[in-house]
């Protein structure tokens, strides 16, 4: 007698399954195929290129009404079983009760829905099967429609796409940093995030939803920063989770998928499960090849034959039309792995390998991914690269050849890129100019150009248009690489930032190609800099790649506490503000107290724990955030000056006051501290600070370029100007120069002098446009800049850093 | 040979990425990693150099810089890196999804 099967979900899994059972023996079941959907088998990867009107629903069809009347399947379509009586052996649908030998259950998985308010409303929906596409079909239809799509992982991204080219208006929410964060590293995310952007995708990372909003029906969904999205349809596709319900109720044994063993037999030996619904070793699989690899061995346990499934790597490919994109094994960074990084910045290229004992663990390609394949067999093989590690990277067709370019970088600049900033010289004119006038030498350049011939700190990439335009023959001078992970200087860095609008640290890794994936502890810190000194609109600061003292705002002491200085504008300060001081002390038992050279107090060997408690009691007595630990404007030391001493010219006191209050806040290449002294006796020794102001009769003469550390110098004079206003606006026009031109951690004297002392004053004294320019770019920064970091804190800002994880007892621990 | 003691500390999501946070133990304060990856690794918080909190350096791949005077430490090995010479002890740690067990049996030997 033929034994029956009964196989629950007309999915994938299963439908690959029934085409192995009937190869190797079609008459060894008499087979009832149940689904929940109202047909048949079709390959739902495809779904997206549906979605996006690429392919018709036809098109994806597996398994048409003809293959299930050849086959006998006994089509239950439309039907969802409701319970399996394990003992009676049988399953029950609304039509009945029906008994098997052999069951298989298929049931796939469901997505996952986020719990929030308004997700029940219509116009909420996931990305799952045809019934969703055709809602969302429909949706797009209207002229103007508005899609949000919550999830930037695969499915979410290949639903945005689709929808876009339906004519839809999108915006795509990711709650992590950066898109597909499970598949790809930052730098391929970033990559990814601008194709999609180009398309008109918007994209809004680390985005928590809090709500979808509407009455009848979804109209916009609602972020927790506030932030309003309208919506005429939302799509969740957030993940999905194992569909086990059923089997639950049966009481078979589930964990977070059901669980199989090697012959996908559950805990019941006549029932299997195969598909996106199992758990086999701890894994769930939703990716195609492992269901197919699971449908095998199932349909060979079937007819008892030996098959064993296997843990399998997989890898994951978008399908968005023109955009490659492959992501395989394992990526993560570790001591003992090595990687292999390639970018090319023109072509949009990254590629990544991690190796491990000179084989492939993990690779992550992007914008050319025809060598995918490739990687991938040779990491599912474990074959030993050594022999071609050189040229591995480059791929199959080049072993054996390839070198990287060095300056690839400048030579993929467009002809209206700015090279120079301070003359406004771009490369079309510089590379057209060599070649008209036949230029050989710098000078030549410069003489022709003006190109590098102000600050010099384009000179590095002047030169290496020099190159590019004159080959072997020009040698250029050799440049100080940042740090081991690129070969460009703080020059190069800086001033492609701003050629080619580079905006994110992963952007300038990418199009500067960086030779490691996420920097390290000397470039990262830099390239934070410069991106918010020259973006303070656009950029987020990267609190991850600032050093503890600005991370946290306080300064890190050699036993691990910290030291704290509140802010004394122009080192005034009043009988309020010294009990305040002595209160805190008292309560929170601090140590030791003393007073800096800048005219400040300090409170040394607190408890990192107890910051926030003492900004707060500070908080309540005025203070702010002294920025004592700041690569940023430090003090403004004065002496009393007219108010109070007899030899006093000007207001020393509240001239430092108004610039320390126009100032803070503000970040620099490394730290600025400046004095106003109100004579030419100069008691807030104002001549060797980083800028200087001693009053005089007819003014005040600005000072700037002094050292009184490691290196002692007295400052150089600037100019005398007439006005308080004039000195305010000559020194932070000073201070926003150096904050675009010199290079991190730079003081004003090294970058002064190296640029040359006369070319400042021309710049700041001499061309009031230029003056006025500089100026107001400081004052737009002020605005994004002037934030106390303390009372942001106490309210509850980064709250991480101050808090142990957890705390164990020896108890708890046995 | 004993077995592992796996205690929960807490959830990914409670460290940032390329950032760390502190455990407090009988034998003092361990600094848990997470990497740009999100690979966890758990630490001994304290520089052999001079006792800087490595918790608080910056975090690159699978290393940190110590704050005081940038030694740089392997997370998964302790040992320092480069021309500098030194180790620190390193903790099993273990990913269940969210959640993060460390091995608390090397600690308790450690104690002991």
């Amino acid at each position: 007698m033929t034994e029956k099967l009964v196989v629950i979900g007309a999915g994938m899994a299963s439908g690959r399954m029934l085409e192995h059972l009937f190869e190797t023996d079609p008459n060894a079941f008499e087979v009832t195929l149940f689904g929940a959907e109202p047909r048949g088998n079709y390959n739902r990867i495809m779904l997206s290129p549906v979605l996006a009107g690429e392919k018709s629903y036809e098109e994806i069809v597996t398994h048409d009404a003809d293959w299930y009347a050849a086959a006998q399947v006994n089509c239950r379509f439309g039907e969802t079983v409701t319970k399996i009586d394990r003992k009676a052996k049988t399953v029950s649908s609304a039509k009945g009760e029906m008994a098997y030998d052999k069951l298989v259950i298929a049931t796939g998985s469901a997505p996952f829905i986020i719990p929030i308010a308004g997700r029940d409303l219509p116009g909420v929906m996931a990305f799952r099967d045809l019934d969703d596409v055709d809602t969302m079909v429909a949706t797009a239809q209207k002229p103007g429609a508005k899609a949000v799509v919550i999830g930037g992982g695969l499915l979410g991204l290949e639903a945005a796409a689709a929808l876009r080219l339906r004519g839809m208006e999108v915006v795509v929410l990711h709650l992590m940093g950066h898109l597909m964060e499970r598949q790809l590293d930052p730098a391929a995310g970033y990559l990814l995030q601008k194709e999609l952007e180009g398309r008109g995708i918007k994209i809004h990372c680390k985005a928590q939803t809090k709500a979808v909003l509407g009455d009848e029906r979804a109209e916009a969904v609602l972020l927790e920063d506030g932030t309003i999205y309208p919506a005429d349809i939302v799509v969740m596709a957030v993940g999905i989770r194992p569909e086990t319900r059923i089997a639950t109720d049966a009481g078979l044994h589930v964990e977070r998928g059901i669980i199989v063993n090697d012959q996908m037999v559950t805990s019941d030996p006549d029932i299997l499960a195969i598909g996106e619904c199992v758990e086999h070793e701890n894994i769930c699989y939703g990716l195609v090849a492992p269901l197919y690899d699971m449908a095998k061995v199932a349909a060979r346990t079937l007819v008892k034959k030996d098959a064993a499934f296997r843990p399998v790597e997989t890898a994951t490919q978008l399908k968005v039309t023109g955009v490659s994109l492959y992501s395989a094994g394992d990526f993560a960074e570790a001591e003992d792995r090595e990687e292999i990084v390639l970018r090319d910045a023109s072509a949009g290229v990254y590629k990544r390998l991690v190796l491990k004992d000179n084989r492939i663990l993990g690779a992550v390609l992007y914008g050319e991914t025809a060598d995918g394949s490739w990687f991938f067999d040779m990491l599912k093989k474990g074959t030993d690269v050594s022999e071609m590690r050189d040229t591995l990277i480059f791929g199959q067709a080049y072993q054996g050849g390839g070198q990287l370019d060095p300056m690839a970088a400048v030579a993929a600049l467009p002809d209206d890129a700015e090279i120079c900033g301070c003359n406004g010289v771009c490369k079309g004119k510089i590379v057209g100019t060599i070649q008209e006038k036949g230029l050989t030498s710098l000078d030549d350049v410069r003489a022709h150009t003006k190109a590098s011939a102000s600050c010099g700190s384009c000179t590095g990439l002047v030169e290496q248009l020099m190159t590019l335009t004159l080959g072997d023959s020009y040698n250029p001078a050799a440049v100080q690489p940042m740090c081991g992970c690129t070969d460009l200087g703080h020059d190069d860095v800086r001033r492609l930032i701003k050629a080619k609008g580079l905006k994110t640290i992963p952007a300038v890794m990418q199009e500067l190609e960086w030779k490691t994936s996420c920097g390290c502890a000397k470039c990262r810190p830099a390239l934070n800099y410069y991106l918010v000194a020259d973006w303070p609109d656009e950029y987020a600061d990267d609190y991850q790649s600032r050093f503890i003292n600005e991370r946290v705002h306080a300064n890190i002491q050699k036993d691990g506490t910290y030291s704290v200085v509140p802010r004394m504008w122009g080192g005034v300060t009043s009988s309020k503000e010294l009990r305040a001081i002595a209160d805190v002390v008292d309560k929170f038992d601090i140590p030791t107290v003393k007073v800096t050279g800048g005219q400040r107090i300090d409170m040394l060997g607190i408890r990192k724990e107890d910051l926030p408690a003492v900004w707060s009691e500070l908080g309540k007595a005025g203070f702010v955030s002294g920025h004592a630990y700041a690569k940023g404007l430090r003090t403004v030391k004065t002496c009393v000056g007219s108010d109070w001493c007899r030899f006093g010219t000007q207001d020393s006191t509240g001239l430092g006051v108004r610039i320390e209050k126009f100032m803070w806040g503000s970040w620099t290449p490394a730290k600025v501290k400046m004095a106003v002294s109100g004579c030419p006796r100069n008691c807030a020794e104002a001549t060797c600070k980083d800028v200087g102001v001693v009053c005089v009769d007819s003014g005040y003469e600005i000072h700037f370029a002094g050292a009184a550390g490691l290196d002692i110098k007295g400052t150089e004079v600037l100019g005398l100007v007439k006005s308080e206003d004039e000195a305010l606006e000559v020194i932070v026009a000073l201070v926003q120069m150096y904050r675009e031109q010199a290079r991190y951690l730079e003081r004003i004297y090294k970058w002064a002098r190296r640029i040359g002392y006369d070319e400042v004053r021309r710049q700041i004294l001499d061309d009031k446009g230029k003056r006025k320019a500089y100026y107001d770019r400081f004052v737009f920064s002020q605005k994004f800049a002037q934030v106390d970091p303390w009372s942001e804190r106490v309210s509850g800002k980064d709250k991480h850093e101050f808090k142990p994880m957890a705390t164990l007892s020896l108890e708890a621990a046995e | 040979m004993s077995t592992a003691n796996w205690f929960e500390i807490g959830k990914l999501t409670d460290i940032p990425r390329r950032g760390a946070r502190c455990v407090d133990t009988p034998i003092g304060r361990i600094a848990i990693f997470r990497t740009a990856t999100d690979e966890v690794y758990a630490i001994e918080d304290r520089c052999p150099h001079q006792g800087g909190p490595l918790s608080q350096g910056i975090v690159h791949g699978a290393h940190v810089t110590c704050p005081l005077h940038n030694w740089v430490f392997s997370l998964e090995s302790g040992l320092a890196q480069g021309a500098d010479e030194g180790a620190v002890r390193t903790f099993a740690l273990k990913r269940d999804g969210e959640r993060i067990l460390m091995d608390t049996t090397t600690m308790l030997a450690a104690a002991e």
